[in-house]
């Protein structure tokens, strides 16, 4: 039976994922800002098969709450097995040039806290010698762009964290998984006109669990964001500079 | 965010603002416009659309609430589509008590359309299983309604076109079942006389009956088909209990309908043709027979960028034969009509809606491409005949009739408005009320 700790369990990509291992029988860990939020989920997750679900609550830039939070869900869980790592935000780019408060606060939710997280995550699943973290970083970390470069900046700082993680785990027999999903259909972005290269979040869970199953070290979802981020990476700089995107 | 309207049928194409409903606890939200709760939009015309307004989309409301793997009684949130419970209760021996035959549709707009199955004749229609749910009122009111409790919301709520409130929540009797698979059976039939027969005799010992007709045959082959029949088969321990995984896509919109008098004539015949022995008996997954459609996704856009109208009618069951004849002689006089044309004997079980649609008799459906006003002439001359006959159309399935024919069809309209929520409306309501 799988034992699964999922952070930032109220976004729709986490849940998604949380009833595909519910479906599996497996145990789940729920963490969120407001565990109060999570009463509704946890009892559909029973109903679609969960063993047992529990919940914490959890701020992730209060760094310092992070151990306790980790050691109850070891506790409860009987040790873990699978880590999902979901919380995040979508930062007005704007407010982000105008405010370094809010610019320093925003790359502290989605990169210093997951980096802390991760810290404390990878000693505790090298010590098991077993399992699979795997991080919801983004497509929009492969590289900066005018449009939401906060936010990209900060994936990019979890993909790179990411890539030595999972070197240094990989003697320890621990999977690290990297996902990038691309524009997905979720109430983080709900302002977004929607066109034919939105996925919906079961889509995107699916392929979390295919790529932790398989152990793949990468995962683009849907795939064809690996062929449209190849050529946007590939753009020389002083081209790059020019263009809107 | 705005986004353009569409319903299954693709007409009309209306503009509305589209809110996400997130959390049942929440009172509704505050609009200037009128509001309109909307399930998975499969309703074909303009019942699901609400031109200038805004819709609330009730999907992500897809919790379940409690679920008694013993007594078969399911609690749900609104916005959970049957394929979902489907997915959870058939492995444990349960099925839906009546489904439509798509299963990507909400428990919420089951029950606003009181939707029916191949099983009417037996089972009555959805709100018969309904044994309560929740309705929000724009006031900040919540009921939860009964047969017991809050029963005139509750007869308003079942067909009640998601006017009357938002459902956040439903709870509702399942079917025992053996396992997913079904005996089934398809007869032949020469004419309309061999299907009103072929009913006659099968409505006691099958739980399920419809039959497909060659919408384009005329003279002696008027109202030829195929009947199918069928029964929850025992259980067949030995199968695997999977479904057809196969599926395909209608990737684009062809820049013209695909359903023309020439394809239409070829599939009809073919169709037709197709089984050669007088009578097929099976054993298969529940999927292809209840939901052959589900298995190519959006077969809508197959009718091109203008879209399609479907037209389904009940007649009253003293003149059916005589109706339906008439009926299916000005369809294939036109030679419009479609792949799929569905005769179905309803039963005698009256509706619990003010608005429900199931009344005893026979219904037919079929879908027409939108080709302008050839079209809704033809609609027209359909509706003629099924006003004079004392029948109804059905409203998820309408985007033309007019209103002083929908007043005749549902005599109980005057006592239902009373209960409309003054916060919502919706496309079809306006127009039938002009």
């Amino acid at each position: 039976m799988q034992r699964v700790l999922i952070i930032g369990a109220t976004s729709a990509i986490a849940e998604a994922t949380a009833r595909l291992y519910a479906s599996r029988g497996a145990r789940l860990h729920l963490v969120a800002r407001t565990a109060a939020r999570l009463n509704v989920t946890m009892e559909d997750l029973r109903i679609r098969g969960a063993a047992d679900v529990n919940s914490g609550s959890m701020d992730v830039n209060d760094i310092g709450s992070h151990e306790a939070v980790l050691e109850d869900a070891w506790t409860k869980l009987g040790g873990v097995d699978i880590v999902l790592i979901a919380h995040g935000t979508l930062p007005d780019q704007a407010t982000c040039e105008s405010s370094v408060d809010v610019a320093l606060t925003e790359f502290s939710t989605n990169a210093t806290s997951t980096i802390a997280l991760l810290t404390l995550i990878a000693n505790r699943m090298a010590v098991a010698g077993q399992g699979c973290i795997a991080v919801i970083s983004s497509v929009a970390g492969d590289r900066g762009r005018a449009s939401n470069y906060l936010y990209g900046s900060a994936k990019a700082a979890v993909s790179a964290f990411l890539s030595g993680l999972r070197q240094r785990l990989n003697k320890h027999g621990v999977d690290v998984v990297t996902v990038k999903p691309g524009f997905v259909d979720t109430p983080m972005t709900s302002q977004f006109k929607k066109g034919f290269l939105w996925a919906k979040p079961e889509d995107v869970a699916n392929g979390i669990v295919r790529a932790i199953d398989k152990g793949k070290p990468v995962a683009y979802l849907p795939w064809f964001w690996l062929p449209i981020m190849t050529i946007i990476r590939s753009i020389p700089e002083f081209v790059f500079k020019r263009i809107q995107l | 965010m705005k986004s353009a309207g569409r319903s299954w049928g693709r007409y009309p194409i209306t503009h509305e603002t589209v809110l996400s409903i997130r959390d049942r606890h929440a009172p509704l939200p505050r609009c200037d416009h009128p509001m309109l709760p909307l399930g998975n939009a499969r309703s074909y015309g303009d019942s699901c659309l609400n031109d200038g307004g805004t819709l609330l989309s009730m999907r992500g409301l897809d919790h379940f609430i409690s679920f008694d793997p013993a007594t078969g009684i399911l609690t749900c949130e609104a916005g959970v589509l049957f394929s979902e419970i489907l997915d959870l209760t058939v492995p444990q021996g349960w099925f839906l008590p009546v489904t439509p035959g798509t299963r990507l549709v909400t428990i919420g707009g089951a029950i606003g359309n009181d939707v029916h199955g191949k099983n009417h004749h037996r089972a009555g229609s959805f709100g018969h299983h309904v044994l309560e749910f929740e309705l929000v009122r724009s006031d900040g009111s919540r009921l939860t309604c009964s047969k017991e409790q809050h029963s005139d919301w509750f007869a308003a709520t079942i067909g009640g076109l998601g006017l009357t409130g938002v459902i956040t929540w439903a709870s509702i009797q399942l079917r025992r079942i053996a396992g997913p698979w079904m005996s089934t059976e398809s007869h032949r039939f020469d004419d309309l006389n061999g299907f009103f027969a072929l009913s006659h005799s099968s409505d006691q010992d099958y739980e399920y009956t419809v039959s497909w007709i060659d919408c384009v045959a005329r003279g002696k082959g008027l109202g030829r088909g195929l009947f199918s029949r069928g029964n929850h088969a025992p259980a067949y321990p030995d199968r695997r209990p999977a479904a057809p995984t196969r599926r395909l896509s209608m990737p684009l919109t062809p820049p013209v309908s695909l359903v023309n008098p020439v394809s239409l004539r070829a599939f009809n015949q073919l169709y037709y043709h197709r089984q050669r022995k007088r009578s097929v008996h099976a054993t298969t997954h529940y999927a292809p027979f209840f939901y052959p459609l589900d298995g190519i996704a959006h077969w809508n856009r197959m009718y091109g960028p203008r879209g399609f109208l479907q037209y389904q009618c009940v007649v009253p069951p003293d003149s059916a034969r005589e109706t339906v004849a008439e009926l299916i002689k000005i369809i294939a006089s036109e030679g419009g009509g479609s792949f799929l044309a569905v005769l179905k004997q309803f039963g005698y079980l009256p509706s619990l809606g003010m608005l429900s649609f199931p009344r005893a008799g026979t219904t037919l459906a079929l879908d027409f491409p939108n080709t302008g006003q050839g079209t809704f002439a033809l609609l027209n001359r359909l509706d003629a005949v099924v006003d004079a006959a004392g029948g109804a159309v059905y409203p998820a399935k309408d985007a033309r009739m007019s209103g002083e024919r929908f007043r005749r069809y549902f005599p109980h309209w005057q006592t239902f408005s009373r209960f409309i929520d003054p916060a919502l409306s919706s496309s079809f309501w306006r127009r039938v009320m002009e």
